[in-house]
């Protein structure tokens, strides 16, 4: 198998394995998660199997089909989209057998549709991973929005038919709205949406142009969830809990802002947006967000809604850092990809996992639920210490890099909003775990244990991801660096 | 001058009138089959236009006849083509009153407002 | 002569002769396959045709071998071959799925007589298609309305009736102010055939009868197709039609009527009178674009499923006519596009409410709740011409939204304000789609109704069929944007 060829088998993988699951969903449950196991077992191989070719400087491109000249549907593969597909890909089979484990326990209905559109979203996320154009991008992105609609709408009463079409609107009216006519107009100027290493734009546009532009494509990619197109991320909370975990913590928002990053290293330029003052606007919008979020996060009572937010603020770290627009701090933005995911899938477990127990959805119900629930609290404790970036966990190495990238910048304001917002997490935190581990329980709380195995399981090999991550993150530095390699 | 120009017309001004009153009766009748003889007088002054315009001053009917030279003739397409559209016209009359008969059948009125209101 | 110079004749006369043919068949059943059989046919000779002009030749033939001015003559190049691919193609996706829906809802015995009326319609669309003489396109316009009234008016839903006598009067006006406008350039020029038209009005000293003719051709073809605000003969027209007549007629009959002003209006007018396209443009641009946003409003709000989509088809004929009315190369392949996809979807989606009606007897959205549960078939293909039409990636329709937001933003200075109109119009087209599929997909069951089983196999085939091109067009799109191209070219040639 040449890496070509590779590229769309990991595409038409998933889409294999869907249907495969709705076949075995008629036979019987097992059979059909052992398709869906199968399924995520070999799309890590096919993916991970990329990597070697990438490390050797490869970048394997293919083309499907010249849907209109100039206009085309190309994949190619670059370390940025490589980094994102190989931890969207990994922690699909973490989620797998957490989504197992959770939903069983939970005895909920229409589990095979659940699983399809996993395996259909997972599809469309590699797809964006490795769009080798502007256009290949939108096309996987609106897919990616579909495909998760009956996920988040999967309840199916009343209150989560209104959230699901918060969802569906709001990403969708933006994507159409927004980022659909900067694409156009993109393709108009440069007559090419090609991901080219220094961009496409440089000298064809003038400087306030520029900033528009880029604010099309900011505030038009509402998976980023950029203030104030962040509305969707709190809505999608109403999808059962593996959704929120995998695609709002990790799949879908990082699409979002890897395709931000992707558009600001490959289409616009890091130098050229660097020489743009019309486009320095978009590094305050972040620090906004990020300070806004942490602060309307310390107010919520309901701890998905509190984990939402928190993502909220985590994800404009990924775009403050890439608009900080310089190298290191671009190697920060894809660094903090990966270890904003392995933090918040963690939380996003134990979260779950503690309503399977227990059916708590309130911070104010956990006290002392540490001794009942000691693996799901301590993954619990170190995905949030992850948050905040407490050493040796994922969190710190990220914002390492992204601190770096804004000193060599001389940006005061990133500085600034990063010591800030350390302090906000560290704020509405400290103070859960302090209830978790150290208050008692009320009397008269219903007796319960651990969660299921399997989602148990799940959850500590992902708190074992974040602390491993602290020490061999090597090979994900070294591919984060391929992507800056020869820009500065 | 100008008035004697304008006379000159009669014929195109017949034809306007008669368009015009067939269209009012189509617009402002109930009645379905008061409306389907408006339609039938907006078509008929269309005819009178086509018949109009092939007449040629001193003309007479296109048919050759042997030993008869310089004969004037009137334009035969215009006729030809208008007896298409006459029966285009008698068919859609046709079914136009079939469907009144459909409607009378179903509703029990052919006043455009009573069956509106019955739905 | 070759079978292929044939073609073109034979693509008006063979549904035409196959009409009475399967009235006399029996036993009465066998009407439907000898109606689909002609259909299949008309749809080969369309591809041949296709194929043949694709290299951008048109094709001429002269019936009974009598030489244009004198004789009937035919033309078929690429701007007609996309229109005779949507009709013919249309028209036999209908008849292959309509059986099983036409059984249960005309009796056996009128049936012969209905397909009969549906090959009509279908020569009368062809041949309108294929006319090169500006009469003939009046007869066969004539014949193809006629008989479909009589198939929208063939169900068994009373409320047809009303909606077919307004259509009647409506349609009937239309094609006679048509006919004053050909009238009048025979008395100025002397010839029906269109090439002739073009050729002498250049020479024509008093030039008011034909703007005057311009005015009523093009006022008379805009009822016929629907441009609002002259659409009011189609929402109940497609709404209590026999759901597999919708099909068929909400797939092609409005496009074909904004054909022949599309021809008339580039090749005819456009070629001879000065600032034609101007005043074209300032004709077409403001009815379109209220069109498309006022129809989309009006389908957010309707509670019927098939008029909430036939509300949908008006803007989406709005659509068509603001490419047209940019009068430039983009926004001409654009619209022929549209033509194409529109077809493709909106087919698609009424075939798909056609499954829903056989087994659903009310079509309200609120007696549909839970349909996707036992009909999964039919909701999946539901939902993904809803996509087409909606214009998202991966689909047919996104082809054509895409190239109708270039042509915008190369069509002046109100570009960015036109793309924003399709934008925002786009978005209202994701409400009323998204409302049907939450109905679909989400909504609580009716107590006591609503069905057990799927639609017939024969059925769900083709609309999954249907579906399915949908996604193959919208990712490759490469034989009709050709043609539609090629088309455009030729139009715009035709107009210099």
């Amino acid at each position: 198998m040449t890496p070509e060829t590779t590229i769309l088998v990991a595409i038409g993988l998933p889409i294999v394995g869907a249907l495969a699951i709705s076949l075995a969903g008629r036979i019987g449950p097992n059979i059909r998660e052992a398709a869906t196991a199968i399924t995520s077992v070999s799309l890590i191989w096919v993916v991970w199997g990329l990597i070697p070719t990438l490390m050797e400087g490869g970048r394997p491109s293919i083309e499907v089909s010249e849907v209109m000249p100039g206009l085309s549907i190309a994949f190619t593969v670059e370390p940025l989209g490589m980094l994102f597909a190989a931890l969207a890909s990994g922690l699909w089979l973490i989620n797998s057998i957490y989504s197992v484990g959770y939903m069983r326990g939970n005895k909920e209905k229409n589990q095979t549709r659940f699983f399809v559109c996993f395996a259909l979203a997972l599809s469309a996320t590699v797809g964006v991973a490795f769009a080798g154009n502007l256009f290949t991008l939108f096309l996987c992105y609106e897919l990616l929005t579909l495909s998760t609609y009956p996920l988040v709408a999967h309840k199916g009463d009343a209150a989560t038919i209104r959230s699901a079409r918060i969802y569906l609107g709001v990403l969708l009216s933006t994507s159409i709205g927004l980022f659909l006519p900067a694409i156009i107009w993109t393709y108009t100027v440069a007559g090419t949406g090609d991901f080219t290493t220094g961009g496409i734009l440089a000298g064809k546009l003038n400087d306030p142009e520029i900033g528009l532009l880029l604010a099309l494509f900011v505030f038009g990619i509402g998976k980023a969830a950029v203030m104030p197109m962040h509305k969707w991320l709190p809505a999608a909370m109403v999808a059962p809990t593996p959704v929120s975990a995998l695609l709002h913590a990790v799949a879908v928002v990082k699409s979002g802002v890897f395709a931000i990053t992707k558009i600001i290293i490959y289409i616009f330029g890091i130098e050229y947006l660097f020489e743009s003052p019309s486009s320095g606007w978009l590094l305050y919008v972040a620090a906004f967000t990020i300070i806004v979020a942490s602060l309307v996060a310390m107010r919520q009572t309901n701890i998905k809604r509190l984990l939402a937010y928190s993502t909220i603020a985590q994800l404009s770290y990924v775009v403050m850092a890439s608009a900080i627009l310089k190298p290191l701090a671009e190697v920060g933005a894809a660094l903090h990809m990966v270890a904003h995911a392995f933090g918040k899938i963690t939380l996003f477990f134990a979260a779950g996992a503690i309503y399977v127990a227990s059916k708590k959805t309130e911070i104010h119900q956990l006290r002392g639920i540490g001794r009942r629930m000691p693996w799901t609290m301590a993954a619990f404790t170190i995905g949030a210490l992850s948050m905040i970036g407490v050493p040796p966990t994922a969190g710190f190495v990220s914002k390492w890099y992204i601190l770096a990238g804004a000193f060599e910048a001389n940006n005061l304001v990133a500085v600034f909003t990063i010591i800030v917002s350390t302090l906000l997490n560290a704020a509405y935190f400290l103070p859960i775990l302090y209830i978790v581990w150290f208050e008692h329980e009320k009397e008269g709380d219903k007796e319960h244990g651990e969660a299921p195995f399997l989602a148990v399981l799940a959850l500590t090999l992902t708190a074992i991801l974040t602390l491993a991550f602290f020490l061999f993150n090597g090979p994900v530095i070294e591919l984060a660096s391929q992507v800056v390699k020869g820009l500065s | 001058m100008k008035l004697l120009e304008l006379l000159g017309y009669f014929n195109y001004w017949v034809f306007a009138i008669i368009l015009t009153v067939g269209l009012y009766a189509v617009i402002s009748k109930t009645n379905l089959i008061k409306k389907l003889i408006g339609l039938s007088i907006f078509q008929s002054a269309v005819f009178l236009m086509y018949i109009t315009m092939d007449k040629v001053e001193g003309g007479t009917a296109p048919i050759i006849q042997s030993g008869v030279e310089d004969q004037i003739f009137s334009n035969p397409v215009p006729q030809v083509l208008i007896l298409t559209a006459i029966v285009v016209g008698v068919s859609t009359l046709a079914l136009g009153l079939a469907m009144v008969v459909r409607i009378k059948e179903c509703y029990g009125t052919i006043e455009e407002n009573e069956i509106l209101d019955a739905d | 002569m070759d079978l292929l110079a044939h073609l073109p004749a034979l693509q008006v006369v063979i549904p035409m002769l196959s009409a009475p043919l399967i009235v006399m068949l029996q036993p009465r059943g066998l009407a439907w396959a000898g109606a689909t059989a002609a259909a299949l046919v008309s749809f080969s000779i369309a591809v041949a045709l296709t194929l043949a002009v694709l290299d951008g030749q048109t094709l001429q033939y002269a019936m009974g071998g009598w030489p244009a001015p004198y004789g009937i003559a035919l033309s078929v190049d690429t701007f007609s071959a996309i229109i005779l691919l949507v009709i013919t193609g249309a028209c036999t996706a209908a008849l292959l799925a309509a059986k099983p829906s036409i059984d249960q809802q005309i009796e056996l015995e009128r049936q012969p007589l209905f397909y009969a009326a549906w090959l009509l319609v279908l020569s009368g669309l062809v041949g309108i298609v294929v006319s090169a003489d500006a009469f003939n396109i009046f007869v066969f316009m004539e014949i193809s309305s006629l008989a479909s009234y009589i198939l929208i008016a063939g169900g068994p839903d009373r409320r047809a009736l009303p909606a077919v006598f307004k259509y009647l009067m409506m349609g009937t006006i239309g094609a006679t102010f048509y006919l004053i406008g050909v009238g009048l350039i025979y008395m100025m020029t002397g010839t029906l055939n269109l090439a002739d038209i073009q050729d002498r009005l250049g020479d024509v000293t008093d030039i008011n009868p034909v703007l005057v003719a311009a005015g009523f051709i093009t006022i008379g073809l805009a009822l016929k197709a629907a441009v609002f605000p002259l659409h009011v003969w189609v929402p109940n027209a497609y709404t209590h039609a026999p759901h597999m007549v919708t099909v068929f007629l909400a797939a092609c009959a409005t496009k074909v009527a904004l054909y022949v002003l599309i021809r008339f209006d580039y090749m005819v007018f456009q070629a001879t009178l000065e600032d034609h396209e101007v005043q074209f443009a300032l004709f077409a641009m403001p009815l379109s674009i209220l069109g498309i946003l006022i129809a989309s409003a009006v389908a957010m709000f309707e509670g019927h499923l098939k008029r909430r989509l036939a509300s949908s088809s008006i803007a989406q004929i709005g659509y068509i006519l603001l490419g047209v009315s940019f009068v430039s190369m983009a926004g001409l392949s654009a619209s022929a596009m549209h033509m194409f996809n529109h077809a493709l979807a909106k087919g698609g989606l009424f075939l798909a409410v056609a499954c829903l009606a056989y087994q659903y007897r009310d079509l309200r959205l609120d007696q549909l709740g839970g349909a996707a549960a036992r009909m999964p078939w039919t909701c999946a293909a539901f939902v993904v011409c809803g996509l087409s039409l909606i214009g998202v990636p991966g689909t047919a329709g996104f082809i054509s939204k895409w190239l109708l937001i270039t042509a915008a933003l190369e069509s002046g200075p109100w570009g960015g304000a036109l793309v924003a109109i399709i934008l925002v119009s786009s978005l209202m087209a994701v409400v009323y789609v998204w409302r049907i599929v939450e109905a679909l997909y989400f909504q609580a069951p009716v107590e006591g109704e609503g069905p057990t089983s799927e639609a017939p196999i024969q059925m769900l085939l083709v609309t999954g069929f249907v579906a399915l091109l949908n996604i193959y067009f919208g990712l490759f799109p490469q034989v009709p944007l050709e043609l539609a191209n090629s088309a455009a070219a030729l139009l715009l040639e035709g107009s210099q």
